[in-house]
């Protein structure tokens, strides 16, 4: 006879509280997380599959993903290289102010996306700070794409610093030098043994700060202008859409922003499942 | 290729009053094909100096010449030189061959034997370290001494001037220590490579080097062969760190040491106070005092190590206990335990207050 497997378990463990802790860990699980998400379903089930279909490839949508899309891919690019840097920094230097600049990292998380959104237009606009300088290089930033993609990369730069930082922390300064015993130039160095072993937190990092990007509002509506086909973000649809009640539609187009986000964090995880499991001396 | 240090030093942190200095000038001539251990305490300045000679770190001053090649200000990558480091640092993402390939990998096309040429050689390698079947398997897979292992490979891939190993068998356990320690004196013997390496275990020195550089405070206490080291050991910090040490001070008077209870001819010894030395197996047990020694001590702890017993000797006239090593014949002869009241014979005795240290060997050994 087999035993039921959840009993069993109660009576070998030693740990207590096991019951409590996973039970108030899934009540919130099932309100925060699947509640929400849930609700989303609900409103998407009030549609026929054709109004889906007609919603999710209405024109101005469609060019909400692209501006989205194209916008949250460069500022992930932008993050992958700047975050490698400010991580290789923070981690292999040592500087007045290190604590500091470690600490403004975090900025990005503990600041209103609002407030960065305001700032960022009011710096970029035609008359401010930055604005004045790139204007007569014939570079607008706000209320373009560029702009978009500056506020993006904003808020989600410290997930790439803070998944490079400790891989790289691990790996002994010792690595560096025996590439260099063999005679390894800098740039053969950093090609086939930093970036390798540093390549899955990179991926990670970068994909994280893309998933936050395709679904950043707050930063991002202030500096976007909202030009219908140019400026308009995916995020920027929903919120339209709901400001004219109409629930289902923001559900259609937020299901599209939910599964792409979803399925770029799985693969992201599988791919980095893979890679781990050789570094810690699972078969490859 | 030799080896010439020529008063390299090196200071941390600023000059001046109340700086540290990690390496006084020191001066080491290492022959081709030789195998160096440099021994120390922690913070001696050994690791510091390989490293300078790797070129991982900058003298402040001195130069080192490879052969014939001045060396000094040529980064460590043109150095052509091999580095074992005490953690292996493998590559943990390459496979075993991608690790000990990499340093033919790394050479300018110009120079880059082709990719069967690399794989026949990373084969022979690997062969040499008897890890042909782990080619594939990577570093996270393989215990600590086949770690190492692929480490001396992947050091020796590219047939270094200079083979530079820092503890290189510092963090593995005693038996594997060992098993690597024979198979690295037999490859040398086998290659013929110039080595240096790096080592805080007395043992390890003796038993791998030619020559042992010993080295305390960033300076270099005396390089000599382990026999000589041994046995004739150039000042107290030698004769201390190479073993366990007993002392023995007392009054000398008419060439009879006094010291409680204990008297001990010592002849030649000038009169006044004096401090004397011994090594554990200098020192016999009797039933009896003998003609030249008195000195009663008593058995406080027994422990067989091996081929020998180890005891430790205490006694009124003693600061510290005495150690003492006696064979299983001895022992069972004198019938030793615990509390047992014995005489202690001394064989020889290191003098290290006078201006040169000095031998006096007493009555032969029972």
């Amino acid at each position: 006879m087999i035993a039921n497997p959840l009993t069993r378990g109660r009576e070998r463990r030693v740990l207590p509280g096991f019951g409590l802790s996973l039970g108030v860990s899934l009540t919130f699980v099932s309100l925060i997380l699947l509640l929400p998400l849930t609700s989303l379903v609900g409103q998407l089930s009030t549609l026929s599959l054709s109004q889906y279909w007609f919603l999710i490839t209405d024109p101005r949508v469609v060019a909400s993903y692209g501006v989205t899309l194209l916008a949250a891919a460069v500022a992930a690019l932008f993050n992958a290289a700047f975050g490698l840097l400010m991580a290789w920094v923070l981690v292999r230097y040592e500087f007045p102010g290190k604590r500091l600049v470690d600490a403004l990292m975090d900025l990005p998380f503990a600041l209103p996306t609002a407030v960065a959104g305001v700032t960022l237009a009011t710096l970029y606009s035609s008359s401010g700070w930055m604005g004045q300088l790139l204007a007569p290089l014939g570079i607008d930033v706000a209320y373009t794409w560029v702009g978009i993609a500056l506020a993006m990369a904003f808020t989600s730069i410290p997930f790439v610093v803070r998944t490079v930082q400790p891989v790289l922390e691990d790996l002994p300064a010792e690595v560096d030098e025996a590439a260099m015993t063999l005679g390894a130039t800098d740039g053969h160095a950093f090609r086939k043994v930093l970036l390798p072993y540093l390549w899955p937190a990179l991926v990670t990092g970068t994909g994280l700060a893309f998933v936050r990007s395709l679904g950043e509002f707050g930063a991002v509506i202030f500096i976007a202008g909202g030009k219908p086909y140019e400026t308009e973000i995916t995020s920027l649809m929903i919120f339209v859409k709901l400001q004219e009640y109409d629930y289902a539609g923001a559900a259609a187009v937020a299901s599209i922003v939910l599964a792409t986000s979803l399925a770029l964090l799985l693969v992201i995880n599988l791919w980095q499942g893979r890679f781990i499991k050789r570094l810690h001396g699972g078969r490859p | 290729m030799s080896i010439r240090i020529a008063g390299i030093d090196k200071t941390y942190g600023p000059k001046g009053p109340g700086h540290t200095r990690a390496l006084e000038p020191i001066d080491l001539d290492i022959a081709n094909g030789e195998l160096v251990g440099l021994l120390g305490p922690s913070g001696s300045g050994k690791t510091t100096l390989l490293r300078i000679v790797a070129g991982l770190e900058q003298a402040d001053g001195g130069t080192i010449h490879f052969g014939e090649r001045d060396v000094t200000q040529v980064h460590v990558r043109d150095r052509r030189i091999g580095f074992v480091f005490q953690h292996y640092a493998l590559f943990r993402h390459m496979s075993v061959f991608d690790n000990v390939a990499f340093g033919l990998n790394a050479l300018p096309r110009r120079d880059r034997p082709s990719s069967a040429q690399i794989r026949s050689r990373v084969m022979q390698l690997l062969e040499m370290v008897r890890l042909t079947d782990f080619a594939s398997r990577y570093p996270a897979q393989l215990s600590g001494g086949q770690q190492q292992r692929v480490s001396l490979a992947r050091a020796l891939a590219l047939k270094p001037d200079v083979l530079l190993l820092d503890e290189p068998f510092g963090a593995l356990d005693a038996k594997v220590r060992q098993e690597l320690r024979r198979w690295l004196r037999h490859l040398h013997g086998e290659l013929g490579f110039t080595s240096l390496f790096v080592t805080h275990d007395q043992e390890e020195a003796l038993e791998l080097s030619d020559r042992v550089v010993v080295m305390s405070n960033g300076r270099v206490e005396q390089i000599a062969t382990p026999d000589t080291l041994y046995r004739r050991p150039g000042n107290r910090f030698v004769f201390e760190f190479l073993g366990e040490v007993n002392r023995l001070e007392g009054d000398v008077s008419h060439g009879v040491l006094t010291c409680g209870a204990a008297r001990l001819a010592v002849p030649g010894l000038d009169d006044g106070r004096h401090e004397l030395l011994l090594r554990p197996h200098e020192i016999r047990l009797s039933e009896r005092p003998s003609a030249g020694a008195h000195l009663p001590v008593s058995v406080s702890a027994v422990v067989p190590v091996g081929a020998e017993v180890r005891l430790e000797l205490e006694a009124d006239w003693l600061g510290e206990p005495w150690q003492a090593s006696v064979g299983h014949a001895e022992f069972d002869r004198l019938d030793v335990s615990r509390g047992r009241r014995l005489y202690a014979v001394v064989s020889q005795l290191h003098r290290f207050d006078a201006a040169k240290p000095q031998t006096l060997t007493l009555e032969p050994a029972v």
